[in-house]
Order: C-alpha cells, then sequence, then structure tokens
C-alpha cells in the first residue's frame, strides 16, 4: 500500500485525521457486512437480489471522505455502497432498500441498491448504464448557473460504463462549460464477463481526460488515502471553478457482478485468488495498526459494532411492512392521474 | 405582428411560441433554454432568434450536438431546481434522447417515490408537407405516448400554443410539445395578451355538427375543418374536435360529441397502425359502441417508414382536405 512514505517511515495520511482514518476504516468494514448480510439474504430466500461491492470499499470509503455532506451531490451507480454510507446513508436505510419496504427512499421501487436521498444530495438514478451522467453535469450546470461556489457534483460509473455515448457527452459538456463536476471511475477490470481489453484499446480510461480539454489522473483504489487525496484535489478543483476533472481509481471485482451471475463461467478461482491477496480491507487495516491509529483490540471492537448495527439494522428492516399494491399508482405525475382525461 | 384589438395580437405559430417563451425566460430566472443553434443564430426557425442578447449564453444554451444529453441535462437541472426547456432541433432527430425521455425523464418522478420531480418542457419541430423527406418530416407522437410519466401536447393555433406551452412550462412534470413545422408560418391567429394557460388534457370542438365527428390535432386539424366546411356547402353537419393534447386525452369531449352525431372518423398524419387513432377508437368501442350507427373510420398516414423527397411521394404520404372530404362523405352514407 502507497500510504507509507518510503522514505520517513512515516503514514502519507493527506490531512486525514486519526478519527477520520477510523471513520474510512470503519465505513469499509460495514461495507463488507452489508455486502454479506445482502447475499446471505438472498441464499435463504428471503430477498431475490443482491450485489455487492466488494474490493472497491477502499475507493468508496476514501472518495466519500472528500465529499462534504449537506453541500455537495453524488450521482453514483448501483455499485457504491460505501459510497452512500459515506456521505451518510445509515445501514437502515440500506437494509429497507435491500428488502424493498415502503419506508424505503424509493418506496421499495427499485432495485436494491439504487438509493437516492434529497436530503443526503443522492440524485435518483436508474438502471440504465451512464444515463446518470447527463443529470449530474445538468445538476453541476444548475450550481453554477446559481453560482453557488462550495458545492460539487461527484459522479460515477464502472469502467464498462465508459463505452457509452452518454458518458462521452457527459464529459464533454461538463468540459465546454467548466462545471463543477468531477467524473470517478471505479475500474475494476470487469464489466459483468466482459474484460477491459473487449471494452477498449486504451486500458487507461484517464488519459481520455485530455481529449475533452480536462485534468484527469489515475490513482490506487485499494489505498483509501490515495484516493481520498485524488478525489479531494479534483473536489476542490471543482468548487473553486476550476472546472472538471477525471479520476479513475483501480480496483477489483472480486465477487459475481451480482446474485445472478456465475463469474466462474468467464473467469478462474485461481485469478480471482491472486487478487485476494491484495484485499483491501486486511491491508489497510494493517496499516492503521502499523501506524499506532488503531489497536487490535480497537479493530475487534469495530468488527463487533459493525456487526451488531448490521444485525439491528437488519431486523428493524425487515420487521417494516411492504408497500401496499395500491402503491403502484401512486407518484406518477403530481396528483391523481388518468391518461383519459374527462 | 398586428394589433387586432387592444387585448390581441395576431401571429402565426412560429411567433406564439416565441411570445411565449420570451415571457417564460422574462418571468423566472429558473428557465432556460437548452438545445442546438438556440443562441447565436436563434434556432433554425429563428424562434428563439436574439434571446442570447437579452438573456445570454447562460440561459440560451447552444448545445454539442448530442441530443441523448440535451434531454439527460436538462434532466439534471429540472431534479436540481431549474425549469429547463430543451429544444429537439427537429423530431427526426429525438430518437438518441428516447431513452432519457421514456426512461429517465418520465420516471424520475415514479422511481423516487416522489423525491425526485422532472418539471421540464422539450419542445421540437415536427410533421410533413414541407419537402422534408424521410429525416425532417416525421410524427413521433405514437412512439410517446405509450409512457406513464410523460405528458404530451400538439396545438394546432397561435392562441393554443401560448396557453397550452405555459401550462407545459408551469407543469410539474415533463411534457412533450409538438410543434407542427407546415403550421409554423401557415396559420395565423389571434392571441390574448397576458399570461394565460390552457390546461393540459382539454380538447376545443372547432365546429359543432350533428352527423359526424371528426377528431385530429395538429396540421391536420385545419385540413380537416376546411373538408368540413366544404360539407357544409353540400349541406352535411360535422363536428370538428381538436385534442391539442395527446396525453392525457379528453375522453369526455370525444364522447360527448360521438354519442350525439354516433360517428366517428379520426384523421392523423402519423401512421395508422398503432397510432393515435387505434387508442381513440379502442376507448370509443369500450365506452360507446352502442351509441354508434357506422364503423369508426380512421384517416392516417400509410403503414410506410416515411414520406419521401420527391413530390409525388409527400402528397401520397399526407391525406388532402379533398380526401379528407372524401372519406367524411362516405362515412356520413354509411
Ligand atoms: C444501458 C445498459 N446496458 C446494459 C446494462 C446491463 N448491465 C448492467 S451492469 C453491466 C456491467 C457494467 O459494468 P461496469 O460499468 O464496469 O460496472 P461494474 O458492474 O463493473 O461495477 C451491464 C452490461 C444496463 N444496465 N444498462
Ligand atoms: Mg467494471
Amino acid at each position: 500500500m502507497a500510504s507509507t512514505d518510503v522514505a520517513t517511515g512515516k503514514l502519507e495520511r493527506h490531512g486525514l485525521t486519526d478519527e477520520q482514518l477510523r471513520a474510512i476504516f470503519r465505513n469499509m468494514l460495514l461495507q463488507r457486512q452489508l455486502d454479506n448480510r445482502g447475499f446471505q439474504l438472498n441464499r435463504q430466500g428471503k430477498v431475490p437480489f443482491a450485489l455487492g461491492s466488494e474490493g472497491h470499499e477502499a475507493l468508496q470509503a476514501g472518495a466519500a471522505m472528500a465529499f462534504n455532506r449537506g453541500v455537495d451531490v453524488l450521482a453514483p451507480y448501483y455499485r457504491d455502497l460505501g459510497l452512500c454510507l459515506g456521505i451518510g446513508l445509515t445501514p437502515y436505510e440500506i437494509m429497507l432498500s435491500i428488502f424493498a419496504r415502503a419506508a424505503d427512499h424509493n418506496g421499495g421501487r427499485q432495485f436494491p441498491n439504487h438509493y437516492s436521498s434529497k436530503a443526503a444530495g443522492l440524485m435518483s438514478f436508474s438502471s440504465i448504464l451512464a444515463a446518470h451522467l447527463p443529470h449530474a453535469v445538468g445538476a453541476a450546470y444548475a450550481i453554477k448557473y446559481r453560482g453557488e461556489t462550495e458545492r460539487a457534483v461527484l459522479a460515477t460509473c464502472g469502467d464498462g460504463t465508459t463505452s457509452e455515448g452518454e458518458w462521452h457527452e457527459s464529459m464533454n459538456f461538463a468540459a465546454v462549460h467548466k462545471l463543477p463536476f468531477v467524473m470517478l471511475v471505479e475500474n475494476n477490470e470487469w464489466a459483468i464477463s466482459t474484460p477491459l481489453a473487449k471494452q477498449m484499446a486504451e486500458p487507461q480510461i484517464w488519459k481520455r481526460a485530455a481529449g475533452y480539454g480536462m485534468p484527469g489522473r489515475r490513482f490506487n483504489g485499494f489505498d483509501p488515502i490515495e484516493t481520498y487525496a485524488a478525489v479531494k484535489e479534483a473536489m476542490d478543483r471543482a468548487r473553486s471553478g476550476g472546472g472538471p476533472a477525471l479520476v479513475e481509481g483501480t480496483c477489483y471485482r472480486y465477487l459475481a457482478h451480482s446474485t445472478d451471475d456465475n463469474d466462474m463461467t468467464y473467469r478462474t478461482h485461481e485469478a480471482v485468488a491472486e487478487r485476494r491477496k491484495q484485499d483491501p480491507v486486511p491491508a489497510f487495516e494493517a496499516v492503521l495498526l502499523e501506524h499506532g491509529v488503531m489497536s487490535a483490540a480497537d479493530v475487534t471492537a469495530m468488527r463487533k459494532s459493525v456487526l451488531d448495527e448490521t444485525n439491528e439494522a437488519t431486523d428493524a428492516a425487515e420487521a417494516q411492512p411492504y408497500p401496499a399494491p395500491a402503491d403502484l399508482y401512486a407518484h406518477i405525475y403530481e396528483g391523481a392521474w388518468q391518461p383519459w382525461q374527462s | 405582428m398586428a394589433v387586432v384589438s387592444a387585448n390581441s395580437t395576431v401571429m402565426n405559430n412560429v411567433e406564439a411560441v416565441r411570445a411565449t417563451l420570451y415571457e417564460a425566460l422574462k418571468s423566472d430566472d429558473r428557465t432556460l433554454i437548452i438545445g442546438e443553434d438556440v443562441g447565436a443564430r436563434g434556432n433554425v426557425f429563428l424562434i428563439t432568434k436574439d434571446f442570447i442578447d437579452e438573456f445570454g449564453p447562460r440561459r440560451i444554451i447552444d448545445t454539442p450536438i448530442a441530443e441523448a444529453s440535451i434531454v439527460g441535462i436538462a434532466v439534471g437541472m429540472a431534479m436540481e431546481g431549474l425549469r429547463p426547456i430543451a429544444e429537439i432541433q427537429f423530431a427526426d432527430f429525438i430518437y438518441p434522447s428516447f431513452n432519457q425521455i421514456v426512461g429517465e425523464a418520465a420516471k424520475t418522478r415514479y422511481r423516487s417515490n416522489g423525491e425526485y420531480t422532472c418539471p421540464m418542457v422539450i419542445r421540437t419541430p415536427y410533421g410533413g408537407g414541407v419537402r422534408g423527406a424521410l429525416s425532417h418530416s416525421v410524427c413521433i407522437e405514437a412512439l410517446f405516448y405509450h409512457v406513464p410519466g410523460l405528458k404530451i401536447v400538439a396545438p394546432a393555433f397561435p392562441a393554443d400554443v401560448k396557453g397550452l406551452l405555459n401550462a407545459a412550462i408551469d407543469d410539474p412534470d415533463p411534457v412533450l410539445f409538438l410543434e407542427h413545422k407546415k403550421t409554423y408560418r401557415l396559420i395565423k391567429g389571434e392571441v390574448p395578451e397576458g399570461h394565460y394557460t390552457i390546461p393540459l388534457g382539454k380538447a376545443n370542438v372547432l365546429k359543432e355538427g350533428k352527423q359526424l365527428s371528426v377528431v385530429s390535432y395538429g396540421l391536420y386539424v385545419h385540413w380537416a375543418l376546411e373538408a368540413a366546411r366544404t360539407l357544409e356547402a353540400e349541406g352535411f353537419s360535422v363536428e370538428v374536435i381538436d385534442l391539442r393534447s395527446i396525453r392525457p386525452m379528453d375522453k369526455t369531449a370525444i364522447l360527448t360529441s360521438v354519442e350525439k352525431t354516433r360517428r366517428l372518423l379520426v384523421i392523423h398524419e402519423d401512421n395508422k397502425f398503432g397510432g393515435i387513432g387505434a387508442e381513440i377508437s379502442a376507448m370509443v368501442a369500450e365506452e360507446a359502441l352502442f351509441h354508434l350507427d357506422a364503423p369508426i373510420r380512421r384517416l392516417c398516414g400509410p403503414d410506410v417508414p416515411a414520406m419521401g423527397y420527391a413530390l409525388p411521394l409527400e402528397e401520397e404520404f399526407m391525406s388532402s382536405p379533398a380526401e379528407m372530404a372524401g372519406a367524411m362523405r362516405e362515412l356520413i352514407a354509411f
């Protein structure tokens, strides 16, 4: 992990306090715990679908630290559990989404992982890849138009999604108008079964930034501190009128795409096991222990509190009612509605 | 623009759209226009001419040529509190933005359980009869009227353009506003001054009659009216209804008329198969079958991909007032 300054042996913390470092680590543990819970509930037959972000924990926990809560806007995609936790969503809100309960922000309408919360600045998005990026750019335009200089939009997507036309359209417009917009690509090398090499001839996605006339940067997404530094630099620039940026974090997708995918049809146990050796969760734990940010006892206590919180959230959300069948007909337009007007 | 009385001005449809947009920009700084060539060029039909001088390039946004994001960026603006009016230069170019309209704008309120909304207008010129060939003359309404979450308006007269565009701009949900480009300069009419709205989903009975109900919208409203007057001179009595809105559609106006005249002819330029007329016919068959004295008839565009550039191909595609009159006579005689 690149977080240790080789010359001094000190932790390269980019201004992060011990408390923030522990918050990042806790977010990483919580992601993994909630991911596991989704898969467990699926195997128990309690929920039809789950999708995990294992391998993205460091990237998302680090990036979320660079987000100003209550100020910035997040336009995420479906593999952003850690980002959503990091900007303030609670495990209970996550579980309401997993269980599709009426109290869920989306009223149980959307797939799990499609979180939205106006209060948190989390834009509603669909499952249609890249369709949220023009929305993020439109929100950035609104922010700039109103002269709100302390705000920026952080948008995310996977490596595969960068092939979509709307990815290009969004980058181009954001650059033309110098918008407060940061495009964070979570490059996990896979798009369901399609590897990077079939997705693009130039695998260094960040290099495209030059073509749009904006700064670009690649960072190690297994290192939450390096991630934080890269995303913060881009967000600070965007907030202060310096325009958009493309930041690409490298990571890996340890799990199958979702509970509906069998990744052993297109990659091997050995290949995944090899990448598991770099697992960012134990790696960051080791860094925190080594530099005395946490003790082994602290880590044990944190793991227990994360498990307790997950259990409580699971039970509380499960006890909530489903939406009523009549809810199918609400919120199509403002007010009651029929296509035929009388 | 000639002033007819103190309270109204004679305008064509281009002028009516322009005047309404101007007032919207004047009265609410959350409103902005986003589209191709809307700035210095002032839109290809000069609808936004000089707007950029008065409102500046931040509110009159000349976009890159990228229709999916013209609509998509407007969706994001609307979600973030602005009131964007997006323009697709010709309806034929709307296809790249299909997902943003159908999958995003129309579903934003629904998918977020009402937490996010998408108050925006998408304006676009559509329709043929202008030698527009395959890709500057299509009707697109049938591709969109299937979609809950979307509203669709297609006015025919300048006064309706103003009232309905104002209503669309004020509306809390996304509205697709269709402007028939042949009516742009052809059709003139008195437009009341001051701000007013016409509710979306209200049809207008343009001419009362006893023997036949004709339902149409857009350019063909004018031609249907012409045909109905021809029949009147021959001693027949034809009622003509201008739908004005396609979604929502005014069921009461249609049923009230059909129950009176006992005959229904739907006329539209868009293809017949799966068109607006199919929905109207099904609704009338479901709700008023035993009031009918004759089968429902539809006079619509043929089932071909589009009208050709060559004049005979365009004329073959379009229904003329004479053809409309013929269809009316036949149905009355049934
Ligand atoms: C427009 C569209 N096309 C295809 C899909 C199906 N799909 C869902 S996820 C996915 C892979 C996306 O890969 P990537 O962007 O790398 O994100 P990751 O899942 O790896 O995080 C595909 C093809 C979709 N949801 N939307
Ligand atoms: Mg991927």
